[in-house]
């Protein structure tokens, strides 16, 4: 299994996520949206991008409660709040973005 | 609502070399979503797990120290660490990672999560637990 970008070949697990974290690029990004039926604006971006600080950070892709929390704390309530961030990624926040930011699937996400 | 119990993590060996140290984080990550009471305990070579400046590269692992200094904002704030495990291997606090949550009830002022304690003190800290698991 593997998303095509750019005429390379990044493989992916059974969910989507990508095996290999160093494959990763922007462009890959909006490949695996366009798959999750997600058009990337500012907006998708600012989350993502905070993902993949969050990992850098702490070697650790956060349960969504967690994102969430932290969200708030850097972004301000007006963002970091339920309806937000599942209007941005319907599916799940943490799932759904980590998944375009190129990280594990959150530890304890079922 | 369910009633909360008390959970120990008790971490007696060295991060690296075996799995037990990364198992037992990814089940304080995956425990820390059933709103428990939560703490971790450092003893033996346990204590290593939370030096400072941890290096993997030349082993080839994933070096997940980082991930501890996460916890706080899944909630886990008590990290005890026994005195003589760190005094046996030529350790001090001073060479644990600074690691921090932020007291809600206190306006979300910056706490340190590690509290070293002696080995009477770690004994009365397992006799108060309702889940004592072992890594």
């Amino acid at each position: 299994m593997s998303y095509q970008v750019n005429g390379t070949t990044v493989e992916h697990d059974e969910e989507g996520y990508i095996t290999t974290l160093s494959d990763w690029s922007k462009d890959l990004a909006e490949v695996i949206a366009k798959q999750e039926d997600i058009n990337m604006n500012e907006e998708h971006w600012e989350v993502v991008n905070f993902l993949r600080d969050y990992y850098e950070e702490y070697q650790i892709a956060p349960a969504v409660r967690v994102l969430i929390k932290a969200v708030k704390k850097t972004m301000g309530p007006e963002k970091g709040n339920n309806k937000y961030m599942y209007e941005l990624f319907p599916y799940g926040p943490a799932k759904q973005a980590c998944k375009i930011a190129g990280l594990p699937k959150p530890t304890g996400c079922v | 609502m369910s009633e909360i119990k008390k959970f120990l993590y008790v971490n007696r060996k060295a991060p690296y070399g075996t799995i037990y140290a990364l198992e037992s984080l990814e089940v304080v990550l995956i425990g820390a979503a059933f709103d428990q009471d939560v703490s971790l305990a450092f003893l033996d070579d346990g204590v290593f797990q939370l030096l400072k400046k941890q290096d993997t590269a030349g082993i080839g692992v994933k070096n997940f120290s980082p991930t501890f200094r996460a916890l706080g904002d899944y909630d886990v704030t008590k990290f005890y660490v026994e005195q003589e495990s760190l005094t046996e291997r030529g350790l001090t606090a001073d060479d644990l990672m600074d690691i921090t949550y932020e007291d809600e009830d206190d306006d979300y002022e910056e706490k340190p999560s590690i509290r070293v304690v002696n080995r009477d003190e770690m004994a009365a800290i397992m006799g108060d637990q309702d889940v004592v698991l072992s890594f």
